[in-house]
């Protein structure tokens, strides 16, 4: 009657509902802005637009830090330049690449213009030594 | 006693029939469950982060981080990616520049700072700093030139300037001491400030 085989599949299974019920109450990832996210919404909301959002990740796979922070002239401080469409139509800063050659053109707004309104002008992080300073 | 007889000699048939019903319950529902994580991290990771409006038309349109970075080497602070690594061994491929008239500059020279107070001294690779930044987004505005002419203190750095500028904003952060205080005083020999560069 008691099966030694029958036991262990019964164990297994038991390990299954055991995983299952883990896996199903398991609290979703508590999402936190990616580190180095910048939001820019010095004139953005006032302009009727949401605030963008930079992903430095999203950039920094496909250039270096250079291309921005030299060549582009974006200052190392969130705030630091005065991005307006209209410079940016004008092929400086954003516009510099984003102008269906090097990437994705200006009509695609919400791509960038793709922040919950209200947000500060500012940089985020997921660490601890986010930073209290001048960023 | 019949019907006890009955019951004992069903019940392990009853159980041996419910056996693979409860176990491809169990596995489509832990899959299930596996699906509905995975979508609600690379979906919704934006929906919950504070940052992305769900309501922007372009919200589905933007790639979410884990899609581009989980296949990067595995940091443990920052965007958990070893950056440096990831260039070095040709994971990513970043251009150097927009204008080809830019001049693409690489120096592989060390500085060893010995004014670390208690902490071991730093050693500051320019290579890997100029394999990503110009010449000019330090010097001579955050650094000067010349070895030991600008006063750097941890409490500043941990203020966002000097290193803090970009350590603790987008490289990786100040709560990895020894990736920069990595050279032990007691076993250091040489000199302090610029170091020969190795001939390779």
């Amino acid at each position: 009657m008691c099966n030694p085989l029958k036991k262990n599949k019964k164990q297994f299974s038991s390990l299954w509902s055991v995983l299952g019920i883990v896996l199903i109450l398991m609290p979703f990832p508590s999402a936190m802005a990616e580190y180095a996210d910048v939001i820019l919404n010095k004139n953005a909301e006032k302009e009727g637009m949401r605030p963008v959002i930079y992903p430095h990740w999203f950039h920094r796979i496909r250039f270096r830090c250079k291309v921005c922070h030299h060549e582009l002239g974006f200052k190392m401080q969130v705030g630091g330049n005065d991005i307006t469409m209209a410079n940016i139509l004008d092929g400086k800063y954003c516009g510099m690449c984003h102008n269906d050659e090097v990437a994705w053109g200006l009509e695609h707004c919400h791509r960038c213009h793709s922040g919950l309104p209200g947000l500060p002008t500012s940089i985020k992080g997921g660490d601890k030594a986010g930073g209290p300073g001048d960023y | 006693m019949m019907a006890t007889a009955t019951i004992r000699s069903g019940g392990p048939q009853r159980r041996e029939g419910r056996l693979p019903l409860l176990l491809l319950m169990w596995l489509v529902g832990g899959l299930l469950s596996m699906v509905h994580f995975v979508d609600a991290y690379a979906a919704d990771v934006f929906a919950n982060d504070g940052l992305h409006d769900p309501q922007g038309p372009a919200f589905m349109e933007l790639q979410r981080p884990a899609e581009a970075l989980a296949v990067l080497p595995a940091d443990t602070a920052g965007n958990k990616v070893l950056w440096v690594k990831a260039l070095r061994d040709g994971l990513i491929k970043p251009r150097t520049n927009i204008m080809p008239e830019t001049k693409i500059q690489i120096l592989d020279m060390d500085i060893i700072f010995s004014n670390t107070g208690d902490n071991d001294f730093v050693r500051f690779p320019h290579r890997a700093h100029t394999e990503w930044l110009d010449c000019a987004n330090c010097h001579e505005e955050i650094f000067k030139t010349k070895f030991g002419a600008t006063p750097i203190k941890m409490s500043a750095i941990l203020e966002g300037k000097f290193c803090g500028k970009c350590h603790g904003a987008v490289a990786f952060p100040l709560s990895e001491c020894a990736r920069c205080h990595s050279v032990k005083p007691a076993s250091f020999r040489g000199q302090f400030g610029v170091q020969p560069v190795e001939k390779k």
